[in-house]
């Protein structure tokens, strides 16, 4: 309950910032408009403005503050508006519409989603590996871990050139990126799980004469859960970014990413905060639903903390 | 045809090598940990040389490792340039202002309970989003230059940064802290001499994670606008012009800057922490 009250703090604080720094933010675009309106601005000139401290315009036009929070195309729009614009375009239009900010977060999804199945899917199959075989352990292992130490993501647009050459469009080019992103994290984090055991479990099983299949999946891999969550709900974060990151040097036109270059071409702050919100929303609610499974699961599994 | 089984030799041959190795009596020896995966890398490589020629793959899809060298070592100027265009200005200088805000940050949330209680989930939150998404905001407020990227990096640094050292202040036990007490040390006295070193392992941890995000970032900012030089600038144009060798060569540079970058601080760390249980054994 306390933190709570602390969260809610913390949340109202930064709500405040935001409304207090849309005021300088916007003055100047504020007091353009405002004299080409007709009203009284103190210096009368947008060129002697220019030079001017903006918190000095602040006090000189207090008139405008209030405007400040409702201009049209703002540096920085305020929360409200950022909201009213995800309210419009998610609730207010049609799903199908090409307007719908529901319609764009749905590709970009699916996108995640197929990279993130074949990305975990691949990462537990060579951490599986990785425990068996002390050859793949120790040449493939160095090479992963110094794998994250590399801005993987400048390879996105090769990837999706690359494929377009080669004929696969769409979806694809997208998930590979998000697979890719979410491999290794899921690779090193099972690892770490499979080698959890320690070694009285492992001797437990050898006096139960368990074979290498049954130690597998009766200790090893149960006692993974944890850091496969742990690592999953990492993973599942990196595809997103991959999928937002892979629509960004195609020019692609459905999509978050989509929407964020779309709003940075044509000068429409609002749209441009709304995308990255709505992509802020689709990160938070995939991450509480890995959340939710895994405490299901390891409840299940009398693992829970 | 021949080089395609050449690939299939040399891939068998680097494999069985390797199992000798890796099973070996020597294999818990540090000379062979080093020179397991070095084969590999290099098997990898000579495979991908020989599979590229002997399939004739078409340079647009994947260029042989020779090219790519061979465009790196010829183009080491441009290289250089793009280098100290994104990574020392852009990447570098914010890295080092938003992990310094995060840092500075955290010790004065730290006096607080409240306000750490109510940040943490707000920050672990922040951690998780999509950051890299502000790039496009942020260039337009700060311009196409490296301050744009500078800008970008704060913002993807800071929130990892900020949980981590704000984690790791806590690291202290009460007996500890008692004691510093018993010896009647100011605040600042056991924040310097007992909670600073203690949280040292956290702290590090969230610089190592930034060094790969400040490098993301800065690189992804370029995509949205950057002067005519830049890593992520060379990359979207190249891969424009279809020189994609010059793209693998951006990629190695990256590759090259981000493990560095990655090594440098690893290599602070351990001479920093080196009480540490992680760096002793």
């Amino acid at each position: 309950m306390r933190s709570f009250l602390a969260v809610l703090t913390v949340l109202a604080a930064i709500v405040a910032i935001w409304y207090a720094a849309c005021v300088p933010m916007n003055i100047k675009g504020v007091l353009d408009a405002a004299e080409r309106g007709g009203a009284e601005v103190m210096p009368a000139t947008s060129k002697v403005r220019r030079d001017m401290g903006t918190f000095g315009l602040v006090a000189g036009n207090t008139f405008a503050i209030a405007q400040t929070w409702e201009q049209d195309r703002p540096r920085l729009p305020a929360p409200h508006q950022v909201i009213t614009e995800l309210w419009k375009t998610t609730v207010m239009k049609k799903v199908t519409s090409k307007r719908s900010l529901v319609y764009h977060a749905q590709v970009t999804l699916n996108a995640t989603l197929l990279g993130f199945v074949i990305g975990t899917g691949l990462g537990i199959l060579l951490a599986v590996g990785i425990v068996h075989s002390k050859v793949m352990d120790m040449s493939v292992m160095p090479w992963a871990i110094v794998s994250q130490t590399i801005p993987i993501i400048a390879l996105a647009p090769m990837i999706i050139v690359v494929l377009y050459s080669i004929g696969v469009q769409g979806i694809l080019p997208k998930a590979i990126i998000s697979a890719y992103l979410s491999f290794f994290p899921v690779v090193v984090g099972m690892v770490k799980g499979l080698r959890s055991p320690d070694a009285m479990q492992l001797d437990l099983l050898k006096t139960y004469s368990a074979n290498t299949n049954q130690g597998f999946w009766k200790l090893r891999l149960p006692s993974s859960m944890p850091y496969l969550f742990t690592s999953l709900k990492i993973g599942i974060a990196a595809s997103l970014l991959g999928a937002i990151v892979g629509e960004l040097p195609t020019g692609a036109v459905s999509g978050l990413g989509a929407r964020l270059l779309a709003g940075s071409y044509y000068g429409q702050t609002v749209q441009i905060w709304s995308a990255l919100f709505a992509a802020a929303i689709l990160a938070g609610l995939l991450v509480a639903l890995l959340g939710m499974i895994e405490k299901l699961v390891l409840k299940r599994m009398g693992m829970a903390s | 045809m021949m080089m395609v089984l050449l690939a299939a030799l040399v891939w068998s041959f680097g494999w069985w090598l390797n199992s000798r190795l890796a099973n070996g009596s020597n294999s818990d020896r540090g000379a062979v940990k080093l020179l397991v995966p070095v084969i590999f890398g290099i098997t990898v490589l000579v495979v991908w040389e020989l599979l590229v020629r002997g399939l004739q793959v078409s340079m647009v899809i994947l260029p042989a490792p020779s090219l790519i060298v061979e465009r790196f070592a010829s183009s080491l100027p441009i290289l250089w340039k793009d280098l100290s265009q994104t990574f020392l200005k852009g990447a570098l200088s914010g890295y080092v202002m938003g992990c310094g805000a995060a840092l500075l940050m955290a010790v004065a949330v730290d006096r607080s309970d409240f306000l750490r209680r109510g940040l943490l989930p707000v920050g672990n939150f922040v951690a998780a989003l999509p950051i890299v998404g502000t790039a496009p905001i942020l260039v337009m407020w700060f311009g196409f230059d490296w301050q744009s990227k500078a800008a970008v990096v704060v913002v993807m640094v800071f929130f990892p940064m900020l949980v981590n050292t704000v984690a790791g202040l806590r690291e202290t036990s009460a007996m500890q802290r008692d004691l510093m007490q018993t010896y009647a040390a100011s605040y600042w006295q056991s924040f310097f001499k007992l909670r600073l070193p203690a949280a040292l392992p956290f702290i590090f941890n969230g610089l190592k994670i930034s060094t790969t995000l400040a490098l993301v970032g800065a690189i992804v900012a370029e995509f949205f606008g950057s002067p005519t030089v830049g890593m992520g600038f060379r990359i979207s144009t190249s891969v424009g012009q279809l020189a994609l060798d010059m793209v693998w060569a951006e990629i190695v540079m990256a590759a090259l800057a981000g493990s560095f970058f990655y090594g440098a601080i690893a290599l602070i760390e351990k001479s920093l922490t080196f009480w540490h249980p992680s760096q002793r054994g």
